[in-house]
């Protein structure tokens, strides 16, 4: 018998471009709260996609009480007691919190030769589980009547009644309020004393130095190491999250922020959890970071202002003139420019070729006699761009699904250069790209604002935002919370500004 | 030649096709003949034309089921406003006699109307093309029998049938069908759009991620709407030259043209997942529709089977189809 409930060996996983995991481990005790801390794209997520099935692992093993398992998909995973409760949750809102809570594995009773769904036992069981988890709900109630909070209890109570052994909560606090973290917490408590072993991910030190008893840090899809928890500090954990050299990782920044440009005030969503009263400036030529949480709303900020999503109020001015900006069209025509954060979702055209992903924002410039596109003209642009950015790809006529990450980003960061923008938001420039196209992609933004563009960058990384920016803007909970100037910025008083809640 | 054996390599449908007609027509009488080249030219072309309509539907990962019945509309109205002023079964005797061309004007323009409904549907309401058209096809196929009373229609003007089943030239003995010309201007015209426009690039765009597109500036909802109108201009011009060729029409014209359409575009490679597509695909894709027709007929097999035959020509191929994407992931 091993002392470890669940452990993981030797995992290694690479996409094409990047390798995600590098050698990884991973040992959790019964009875333990087990914390997964690690930058975005450390690899957490994707290490535990490897633990529930989502994943196969391309090499390493995993065992269970000692005995190695192979697990090729979520319900095997189930049936070895490995629940997962997701940060995107994923209930069906139509149906009721008992079929949710036994979806795929619906109690059955013989009707005759045939068998259907034991209702009683089914409603019976899901309210015996909700007790366990709390939640004083009938579970007749349908999941889309339920708060977020609510609908992950229902995750937990979905892995409480599958009798887990390992439960991996995501993320589980990012959209909970205070009283719903304590809730949650006395949950995952209880579960503990019944000798759970919970995989817990998150950002927020506090609640990890609370909760958790052991702690796994990963960096850049390497396994960095594994601590008890009393024995830990926040400054320690950042150190060894962040802890590479600092030298070279970034190109020298050599612009020079001249007068204000830009300026957004007052940005109010119609979405009274998302982003209120937001108020900032950013100069010609200056790199404006933007720092927060997960859930600060910073992404939801930035599509407000690009006229993806809509706002109560808020003015944007450029030069001091009011720009007009009700969708994405608007906000291009007046210079903005913005690189989403889903690059697969709302970035990338995947089917189609590389030139037409560069030249699908610009092509009005290449318009004759009213109806016909100059596509020499056009051919030139592709090419032009490919080189500047340092595009590899073969030929520009390849899909960009089948490009690396960072090569898809430098396409869309050039999509956008051709049209000359004044002002460019770029939400999680780097976000699962690896090292070497990261460093290109700091040159290219270094240079971009050397030529006068006022750059707004939203990331995770704090040490890219400190390692990048003229000046950070804090975010937390939907609200704008200070202001750093980048020499000044450290982890530390990025951190306290992005957990200032208003209680 | 190596580009034709990887092209038939990756469309096995249509290398399959190639052989058998091959096999058919050395077995049987006839089938290499102009008579029957000529029918093959005159039945691809109509169903070209509706293709290239419904194509970029397909393209957009949209769908047009209202096709087949907006070709049937447009037949009947055609009928009515061209029927002869002294033919004595005229639906509705006190109307004039119409110009053919101007009743191809009213009719193209119905077509656009209808078509802006759907797209309109369909980009604001952001109800799935394939509900939209559903409804919109009971629609029209309903208003075309209260139009016709379901009457069949003919007494046509003589211009009007004989310029669709009129001939150019003369090669060894072949007379080139109008239609022929009619087909290679609509799809000259559909590949300079799909090139060498905005409209085209936009569509493509929306097709491969729609919200991607919208972020970069396209105007999704009018692009939408437009190439739904075009869809229906294309429609009702078929519609217009079905009735000629056949020198009669009724409320039953054009019923499962979409399937047929759709099903063309689908073998010649339109993407049911978006964003691909290709006017010579297209094309391919109709004639080796038409060419599995005839070459049934030339097999003699019982034309009740034909349907069988060609419902699983259409599965098989869309599920060549979606495991060339799957494997591409």
């Amino acid at each position: 018998m091993s002392e470890f409930v669940l452990e993981m060996k030797d995992v290694y996983k690479a996409f094409p471009g990047v390798v995600a995991l590098n050698h990884v481990k991973l040992q959790l005790r019964p009875g333990t709260v087990h914390a997964l801390m690690g930058e975005n794209g450390a690899g957490k997520s994707t290490l535990m996609k490897c633990m529930f099935g989502i994943y196969s692992m391309d090499e390493g093993e995993i065992f269970i009480d000692g005995e190695k398992v192979e697990i090729h998909n979520p319900m095997d995973a189930l049936n070895k007691g490995i629940a997962m409760v997701h940060q995107e949750l994923q209930p069906i809102p139509a149906r009721t919190i008992g079929e949710n809570i036994y979806l795929g594995r619906y109690p059955l009773k013989k009707f005759g030769p045939i068998s259907i769904v034991d209702h009683d036992k089914m409603y019976a069981d899901a309210a015996r589980v909700l007790k366990e988890v709390k939640m004083d709900f009938d579970p007749k109630t349908k999941v889309g009547e339920l708060s977020v909070s609510q609908m992950q209890s229902v995750e937990i109570a979905k892995a409480v009644s599958a009798n887990c052994r390992v439960l991996i909560l995501d993320e589980p606090t990012s959209s909970l309020t205070q009283n719903e973290v304590e809730a949650l917490f006395r949950i995952v408590e209880d579960l503990k004393s019944k000798g759970v072993a919970i995989v817990y991910i998150s950002h927020k030190m506090d609640e990890i130095l609370r909760i958790s008893d052991e702690v796994t840090i990963m960096r850049d899809g390497q396994y960095i190491g594994t601590w008890e928890a009393k024995d830990l500090t926040t400054d320690f954990i950042i150190t060894k999250m962040v802890g590479r050299e600092l030298t070279n990782l970034y190109p020298p920044t050599e612009n020079v922020p001249g007068d204000v440009v830009f300026e957004v005030e007052d940005f109010t969503s119609i979405n009274p959890k998302s982003f209120r009263h937001c108020s900032f400036n950013v100069r010609k030529g200056e790199i404006l970071g933007v720092a927060g949480l997960v859930g600060a709303q910073r992404t939801e900020l930035m599509e407000g202002i690009f006229g993806i999503r809509s706002k109560t109020s808020g003015t944007v001015r450029y030069l001091g003139k009011e720009l007009k900006i009700t969708k994405p069209k608007d906000a291009i025509d007046n210079g903005i420019a913005m690189l989403t954060e889903d690059r697969r979702g709302s970035g990338i055209l995947g089917v189609l070729s590389v030139a037409d992903n560069i030249s699908i924002a610009s092509l009005n410039k290449y318009v004759e006699y009213g109806i016909v596109l100059n596509t020499k003209k056009i051919e030139q642009l592709v090419e032009e761009n490919v080189e500047k950015m340092n595009t590899k790809t073969p030929s520009s006529k390849t899909p960009i699904a089948s490009l690396s990450g960072g090569n898809q980003q430098k396409v869309l960061i050039g999509r956008w250069l051709a049209n000359n923008p004044d002002v460019l938001i770029l939400d999680e420039p780097t976000r699962g790209i690896d090292v070497g196209a990261k460093y290109e992609i700091y040159c290219i933004i270094a240079d971009l604002a050397k030529e006068g563009k006022s750059i707004i960058m939203i990331s995770s990384e704090m040490a890219e935002l400190i390692g990048m920016s003229d000046r950070i803007m804090v975010m937390c909970d939907g609200r704008v919370t200070g202001f750093i100037d980048g020499k000044d910025a450290t982890q530390e008083n990025i951190m306290e500004l992005a957990t200032q809640f208003e209680s | 030649m190596k580009k034709f054996i990887d092209y038939l390599k990756g469309n096995p449908i249509v290398a399959m096709l190639a052989i058998v007609s091959i096999i058919v027509g050395f077995t049987t009488k006839n089938f290499f003949s102009w008579a029957n080249f000529g029918n093959l030219i005159s039945n691809t072309a109509v169903r070209f034309i509706i293709a290239l309509g419904v194509s970029g539907c397909l393209i957009t990962k949209g769908t047009d089921l209202s096709a087949g019945r907006q070709v049937g509309l447009a037949a009947c109205l055609s009928g009515i406003l061209v029927q002869r002023a002294d033919y004595s079964g005229r639906l509705f005797a006190n109307l004039p006699q119409f110009n053919m061309w101007v009743a191809l004007i009213i009719v193209v323009a119905l077509g656009a109307f209808i078509g802006f409904i759907n797209g309109t549907i369909v980009s604001r309401l952001k109800v799935p093309p394939f509900i939209t058209t559903l409804g919109v096809q009971t629609i029209v196929y309903g208003s075309c029998l209260v139009l016709t009373n379901a009457q069949p229609i003919g007494g046509f003007q003589k211009g009007y049938t004989e310029l669709i089943t009129g001939r150019i030239g003369k090669i060894s003995g072949f007379h080139l069908p109008y239609l022929l010309f009619v087909a290679a201007g609509f799809g000259l015209f559909f590949w300079f759009l799909y090139n060498k426009t905005r409209h085209g690039k936009y569509m493509y765009a929306i097709g491969g991620n729609e919200i991607a597109a919208e972020v970069s500036g396209v105007n999704t909802t009018k692009t939408l709407t437009l190439i739904y109108v075009t869809a229906g201009m294309m429609y009702a011009t078929a519609g217009w030259l079905l009735a000629a060729k056949s020198g009669g029409a009724s409320a039953s014209m054009g019923m499962g043209y979409e399937l047929e359409a759709i099903a063309g575009c689908t073998i010649g490679g339109v993407s049911t997942t978006g964003g691909i597509g290709t006017v010579p695909g297209v094309l391919v894709g109709v004639l080796v529709f038409e060419l599995l027709k005839i070459v049934l007929q030339f097999l003699g097999v019982n034309p009740y089977y034909n349907y069988i035959v060609q419902g699983i020509v259409i599965v098989v191929a869309v599920a060549l189809d979606v495991r060339k994407n799957i494997k591409k992931k």
